[in-house]
């Protein structure tokens, strides 16, 4: 089956490295622009997972991340963080807020893929 | 550099592109910092555009950017969650850490070198608003890609040689689902590591009407016999450390550890249900990593403010390869010459005007130019970038010469050719540099005279007549005439006897040789002179004029064709020759009657207009085409006018058409003669020159008349 994942990053560079990164490990990418963008995505889908930057125009990360969590159909979903800094606090931060789990950027393909791995099973 | 294959590489030439989308965003956002804006978005827009090239950075491992980003990022941080306040100083910074910024964008992009000493300077700026509590190698550390490590508070397991076998208590906690994660998941990641007998101890489960759904009441214990250590085991409970009680314990007896404790027996299941989340924070607190004090948090500001930001306002943007867009411009360029062809071929049938025919070709003129207007569009874009580069200038600049300058620009928004921009670039900076160096005056003369200290340049652009103007004025103290005109005579530009108007000695700036070496300063004394400015101004099939006035200011004022590729032409008849004329310099035509040409002296005529005299140009003599004829009675005359609002009257045989003709640059081989300006393909598929009016009105070495009064009144009685 195929493993559905919506990457949500301002940063085009980003986007494209996700989607390069996953797509020929076999995963469905679906991409978002910001946290706004994001929530719209997802009323037509419903990903096995979701990736998420912080720092984004218009909805950041954690509102994303407390928009979708307030969703039945997605509150269960996993998402996984992308930070920068891999201290404890900002660990914590993103898991208040509801995330799943985080990847410390900078990221190579295989460290997304196994990531998502942990979150999707 | 995107032909290669390798997506990589593809992602990291898009990762620059952005990188200056994000530069220009930023430069927007200090703008509207130091033109006084406080809100909390802007500082956001500032903080993520460098936080983004940061993060692309990082995944490209372009060190020395990360580097420089992150100090940069931090600082801004510290603005974001106001502890530290933007001043003038702040601001300053700021800026000077944006150029650099852009500067290590482009040495990454480029491989090139950079200045690193006043990369250093930069840092020490910036840490001087961070204080002392900054630690100096976070930034080294934080983003190498290492593996974080989760056995830190373990003595290393010593390898033993058989496959050791570890016991694993998995007990979720309250909150493990409210953050997405899944037992389950979690448990079959473990079996994947090797060997795994995995128990459920459904003992706590209890009564159905006493279940709460969302609560974890299982407790798993899984024995895993493999070549793993146990930092692979936590890896996998990563996600929920601190959500869950984890216990791994090393069961093998090959080698006992140090805690040589049994098994650990029941794990009292019915406490930890409700506790294990208000046990989370001691649990957080005795996290094996160091915590690093790195940025301080910066989402907690954002979260509150983001919602309620308004949007930016982003247009949904395709991004083409700009060989692509060459290319249909030129398609479309040959469509319009094709129409012309075909317009001329119905015309020599001798269809009737009225027919089905040339209704239909009325049609296809109009789309054929709506098609070039578009694709003009495209390639047109905001001079934004190119007055955000001379922003910089204008900075550095007046740093070197110890001035206050302030940069004013307006019409950011103008829409220009994107090679005319690129090739704007040089000839403004030198303009915007001489502004700076030499027309402003030192601060304490402008102080002497009444002036405000800070210095003014004004940097325009603004579409007219179909023409892009862009002007460079500086509130400085205007040309000093005598002394051009003195260094003119003694470089032997011109006789020593010369009487030259104001207007003439300003112009003599442009003359090959002027620049005026004595007064070389080390920044805009670079061996390039104000003729390069021109040269590379003409090439554009645009212009420069001056303005000056005494103690008030010098004004540069460029005028240039919107596009490079087509113009609305007059096709005119000279001896025999099939010339194009620029149709928006034609005012009006006129035949030239008996008493009309006076001579002003051997070779100088005027030609009377409605009462005023205007000077006469035989075009076939400038253009070397015939002799001078002894009347020009019953001649044809255009009367064109130039930028500078001087007029000047042009002999021609007779006037063909007016047409919109794609224009074809005269390839670097022919030498360039003064007065053309380009060349094109007609309908009848005969090359004919493009002229450029002032240019042979220059050349000609005689000055149309520029008495704009007189014109004026001429106009006026029309």
């Amino acid at each position: 089956m195929t493993v559905t994942v919506l990457a949500v990053d301002d940063s085009r560079t980003m986007r494209d490295m996700i989607r390069m990164s996953l797509v020929p490990a076999g995963f469905q990418v679906h991409l978002a622009e910001d946290g706004v963008h994001g929530v719209e995505v997802l009323r037509d889908i419903a990903p096995d997972a979701i990736i998420t930057d912080i720092n984004m125009p218009r909805m950041d990360g954690f509102g994303f991340i407390d928009a979708v969590r307030q969703q039945d159909t997605h509150r269960a979903t996993p998402i996984l963080v992308l930070t920068t800094e891999s201290a404890p606090e900002l660990k914590q931060r993103a898991r208040s807020a509801g995330a799943t789990g985080w990847i410390v950027k900078p990221f190579d393909p295989e460290k997304l893929v196994k990531a998502l791995t942990l979150v999707t099973g | 550099m995107t032909d290669t294959n390798d997506p990589m590489a593809e992602i990291r030439a898009s990762f620059f592109i952005e990188c200056e989308e994000l530069l220009e965003a930023l430069q927007d956002g200090l703008q509207q910092l130091e033109d006084g804006a406080d809100d909390p978005e802007t500082i956001n827009v500032v903080f993520r555009a460098v936080h983004s090239i940061k993060g692309g950075a990082g995944a490209f491992g372009l060190e020395p950017l990360v580097r420089f980003a992150h100090r940069y990022e931090t600082v801004l941080d510290e603005v974001r969650a106001g502890r530290l306040h933007a001043d003038a100083e702040a601001q300053k910074v700021f800026f000077q850490a944006a150029d650099h910024l852009s500067d290590l964008v482009r040495t990454c992009r480029d491989g090139s070198d950079i200045d690193e000493a006043a990369g250093e300077a930069l840092v020490d700026a910036l840490n001087a608003f961070l204080g002392d509590e900054e630690e100096e190698e976070v930034t080294a550390e934080d983003f190498q890609p290492l593996r974080v490590s989760f056995d830190l508070d373990l003595p290393a397991v010593e390898e033993s040689g058989s496959a050791p076998t570890f016991r694993v208590v998995f007990r979720p906690g309250q909150e493990l689902f409210a953050t997405g994660n899944e037992p389950q998941k979690l448990l079959r990641n473990l079996a994947a590591l090797g060997a795994t007998d995995i128990t459920c101890d459904t003992s706590t489960l209890p009564r159905l009407q006493e279940l709460a759904p969302e609560t974890p009441y299982f407790t798993w214990t899984a024995i895993v016999d493999a070549e793993i250590d146990e930092a692979e085991i936590r890896a996998v409970f990563e996600f929920v450390e601190g959500l869950c009680d984890l216990e791994i314990t090393r069961t093998d007896t090959s080698n006992a550890p140090d805690i040589d404790l049994p098994p650990l027996p029941d794990p009292q299941p019915e406490a930890v249900p409700e506790q294990s989340g208000a046990e989370d924070p001691p649990e957080n607190a005795a996290d094996p990593e160091t915590p690093v004090p790195v940025a301080p948090a910066p989402a907690e500001p954002s979260r509150k403010q983001t919602p309620t930001a308004a949007s930016s306002g982003a247009k949904s943007i395709v991004r083409v390869d700009l060989e692509r867009i060459e290319r249909l411009v030129n398609l479309v360029g040959e469509l319009v010459i094709n129409q012309a062809m075909l317009a001329q071929s119905l015309d020599q049938a001798g269809l009737s005007p009225h027919s089905d025919a040339m209704n239909g070709l009325e049609e296809f003129q109009r789309l054929t130019r709506d098609i070039q207007d578009s694709v003009m569009m495209i390639r047109a874009q905001p001079v934004k970038s190119l007055f955000q580069r001379m922003s910089r200038i204008v900075r550095e600049a007046s740093a070197a010469v110890r001035k206050d300058v302030r940069l004013i620009a307006e019409g950011e928004a103008t829409e220009v050719d994107k090679t005319v921009i690129e090739r704007l670039a040089d000839p403004l900076t030198h303009m915007i540099r001489n502004a700076v160096d030499h027309g402003l005056e030192q601060t304490e003369n402008r102080i002497a005279t009444n002036k405000n200290p800070v210095g003014e340049i004004r940097l325009t652009a603004a579409h007219r007549s179909g023409r892009v103007f862009i002007e460079v004025a500086d509130d400085g103290a205007g040309i000093n005439r005598p002394r051009v005109l003195s260094i003119a005579k003694s470089k032997g530009l011109i006789s020593q006897d010369a009487v030259l108007s104001d207007g003439e000695i300003d112009n003599l700036l442009f003359l090959p040789g002027f620049s005026t070496a004595s007064e070389i300063s080390d920044l805009s004394g670079r061996g390039v002179g104000m003729d390069v400015v021109k040269t590379s101004i003409q090439q554009l099939g645009g212009r420069i004029t001056i303005q000056s006035e005494k103690g008030k200011g010098t004004k540069f004022s460029i005028s240039l064709p919107l596009t490079l590729a087509v113009l609305d032409g007059m096709v005119i008849n000279v001896a025999g020759e099939t010339l194009v004329l620029p149709l928006n310099v034609v005012v009006e035509t006129l035949s030239v009657g008996p008493d009309d040409v006076q001579m002003l002296r051997p070779g100088a005529y005027v030609v009377r207009v409605r009462g005023g005299f205007v000077p006469l140009y035989d075009l076939g003599v400038m253009l070397g085409y015939r002799s001078p004829r002894e009347s020009q009675d019953g001649a044809i005359v255009l009367l064109i006018s130039l930028e500078d609002g001087a007029r000047a009257a042009l002999v021609i045989d007779g006037i063909q058409d007016q047409r919109q003709v794609v224009i074809k640059g005269l390839d670097d081989s022919f030498y360039r003669a003064p007065g053309i300006a380009a060349a094109t393909i007609l309908g009848d598929g005969r090359i004919a020159l493009i002229l450029d009016p002032a240019d042979i009105i220059a050349a000609s070495g005689q000055t149309p008349m520029p008495d704009i009064a007189q014109m004026e009144s001429l106009i006026a009685n029309e």
